[in-house]
């Protein structure tokens, strides 16, 4: 057979790593159904795989549900459930069960099948209300559908699979690496999108942005994922593999050089002490942070527990978590962000607003929900009796927000003082920087609380107003900005007026582009995810403190994105030679 | 077997809560339970189904109840049509 001619495509790099892989395309938007016949003995787990999508379509539409009462009101939510009532319609699942056990019909095309008879009769009348309820009855089959589709996905997995989709949602990626997948590669996504951060700490190689990889990949094609320069080549030639290889061994070798300084201080040539820590989702991934050589975990998102778990994680659940964290980070400290969800973190909201990005996210759902604020501090409260605990406020963007976080904060202490709970009473509470009003009002913010925390992906995208996961425009996504950076000196000079500490826990923390001009800004702590931190770490013992400050007092003069970033990659190049810059 | 004819009472018309009721409320019969309109036949144990029948206010629906309970489900369902499904 004629060797296939080699397609190279390039997108966006997300999480490093290069990875030889066989190719699994994945078709996530609107299912497609094909009418596949099933053999006598695959009756039995094909009505097994229809029980498992209807029972958790019903837990994810109970979630929804819950949520959309809460926030839009008990009107909104009856269309949910109305969804809810046809997973529980006995006659519906009745004749799907049929079709699945006499015709022999795969589950997915029963159902498709069986619901979409009453919606052509719903589309078909001349009743707006009606119509409406065809979109519903729609909405409900695709959940089950993508529910099953979903699971015999993953049943089929082989393992050294690449997985191959037009977008990943956070619960996918998570979902999908517990198979072991080796990569990532989708068409759509941006680098700081929230799955490409999943795939970075949970160190799975992946290419965002890739516009049309799902059409240009067949499934078992052989594929390999450059996850440091964005290529992504479909069968590739003796050459190419033998290239990659090379490249694979290089960057090997660098990473055992940066397990040497492991133990070391990050401490510039002449002296300069700076805090470089982790960001992790997972209890499971705290162990970097020794693994790393770092000095604890900056940004410790508590998402991952309430993504994973069908309702509201319990206070104990919480606790059993943030403990486990504390404790594998011990002796060093753990800043935890109360639950930062809205935005693209939603799982599977069909509850959707029209801006979630300035909608209903971050501080602004907790203060909604006092009950999952306060079970969230009192869990947050008690792991601190185990080792340091900071807690940090997302999405904060005025004093008002503050005050009204730090009441809950007591309510939470006095609970657990009433019980004889053990916890730490001098408990630092800080703000996440993100909002460009908390930017501007960050030396008033300061005198409130104890510490601050850049968050540079949504300061960025607020400050410019760019959406990062827009494809389109997200070119204007620029870290250099000199407004971003001027917005990011007037936090570090006004905290420290305040004489309170500043760390980034944003993406920015860990470009080694930026470094130079961060440590020369005077940030203290630079949170990052962790596997980054060693090359960091590397730099920061290369350069001296008061060369970066004479860069940092440079860039401020400069007028835009480009002229910075190359003279910072110059200043970078020719003082720490050996980084291997793609 | 028992066959009715009802009218719909209420003004939303057979809308998803009142939907919910009927099957609710038939559910709890031995007997099939089968509501015609405009030459359509829907089992009325069958949400979707029922939700499909697109019943406004002052439209009339034929029932049939077939089975050993027959005449309580009758009594029991025509009543609930009677009543407007409690939202008058």
């Amino acid at each position: 057979m004629e060797p296939q001619k080699e397609i190279v495509l390039h997108g966006i790099p997300a999480s490093p790593g290069i990875v030889f892989g066989k190719a699994y395309v994945f078709a996530k938007q609107a299912p497609r159904v094909e009418e596949k016949s099933i053999i006598e003995n695959e009756v039995a787990l094909e009505l097994e795989r229809l029980q498992h999508a209807v029972d958790r379509s019903e837990k994810e539409l109970q979630k929804v549900l819950q949520l959309t009462e809460q926030k839009i009101g008990s009107q909104k939510a009856k269309i949910f459930e109305a969804q809810i009532m046809i997973l529980a319609d006995a006659v519906l699942f009745g004749s799907i069960r049929k079709r699945i056990q006499k015709d022999l019909k795969c589950a997915e095309f029963a159902v498709h099948r069986e619901i979409s008879k009453y919606q052509q009769l719903m589309m078909n009348s001349s009743d707006e209300y009606m119509r409406e309820r065809a979109h519903d009855v729609e909405d409900v089959k695709n959940r089950i559908i993508r529910n099953i589709q979903q699971e015999k996905l993953i049943s089929r997995f082989e393992p050294n699979s690449i997985v191959i989709s037009e977008i990943l949602t956070p619960a996918d990626t998570v979902l999908f690496s517990r198979n072991e997948v080796l990569a990532y590669a989708t068409d759509m996504g941006g680098v700081t999108s929230h799955a490409a951060l999943l795939s970075r700490s949970l160190n799975i190689p992946s290419v965002v942005g890739l516009k049309e990889i799902t059409k240009q990949a067949q499934i078992g094609d052989a594929i390999i994922v450059d996850g440091y320069t964005g290529n992504v080549i479909i069968h590739p030639s003796a050459e190419t593999i033998e290239r990659c290889s090379e490249r694979k061994k290089e960057h090997e070798l660098f990473d055992a050089q940066l397990k040497e300084i492991r133990e070391f201080t990050a401490q510039t040539t002449d002296g300069k002490i700076v805090y470089l820590s982790c960001n992790i989702e997972f209890s499971e991934e705290a162990g970097n942070v020794h693994a790393q050589g770092s000095s604890g975990v900056g940004l410790y998102r508590t998402e991952g527990l309430f993504l994973r778990t069908e309702n509201y994680p319990s206070e104990e659940e919480q606790y059993t978590e943030y403990r486990a964290v504390v404790e594998k980070s011990h002796p060093h400290k753990v800043i935890m962000r109360t639950l930062d969800i809205g935005g693209d973190k939603v799982v599977s909201s069909s509850a959707s607003e029209e801006n979630p990005f300035l909608g209903w996210r971050g501080i602004r759902v907790l203060l909604d929900m006092p009950e999952v604020f306060l079970t969230q501090l009192r869990a947050m409260l008690r792991a601190s009796a185990h080792g340091e605990v900071w807690i940090m406020l997302p999405m904060i963007s005025g004093i008002k927000e503050i005050r009204q976080s730090k009441e809950f904060l007591e309510k939470a202490k006095k609970e657990l003082r009433d019980k004889n709970i053990p916890f730490d009473e001098n408990i630092k509470i800080g703000a996440m920087i993100e909002v460009p009003s908390a930017a501007i009002l960050a030396g008033e913010i300061a005198q409130e609380v104890d510490f601050l925390s850049i968050g540079t992906n949504d300061l960025i995208q607020y400050l410019l107003a760019v959406d990062r996961g827009n494809e389109v425009v997200s070119s204007l996504y620029q870290e250099f900005h000199p407004a971003v950076i001027k917005t990011i000196q007037n936090i570090i000079n006004e905290a420290h007026r305040a004489g309170k500490p500043v760390s980034m826990c944003g993406e920015m923390a860990g470009d080694p582009v930026a470094l130079l001009l961060l440590l020369g800004l005077g940030l203290d702590e630079f949170s990052m995810t962790p596997h980054v931190l060693p090359e960091i770490k590397k730099i920061i013992r290369s350069v001296s403190f008061a060369e970066a400050e004479e860069i940092a007092r440079h860039v401020l003069d400069m007028k835009t994105e480009d002229d910075i970033k190359d003279f910072l990659r110059v200043n970078l190049q020719s003082m720490v030679p050996e980084l291997l810059m793609e | 077997m028992i066959d009715k004819v009802v009218t719909i009472m209420n003004r939303a018309g057979l809308h998803t809560r009142p939907a919910a009721a009927l099957v609710k409320l038939a559910a709890q019969f031995q007997s099939e339970f089968f509501i015609y309109k405009d030459g359509f036949e829907i089992n009325g144990k069958s949400i979707i189904g029922v939700m499909t029948l697109a019943a406004e206010q002052g439209s009339t629906l034929q029932l049939k109840f077939d089975g050993s309970d027959e005449a309580q489900a009758a009594q029991a369902i025509v009543g609930l049509f009677d009543r407007g499904f409690d939202e008058m």
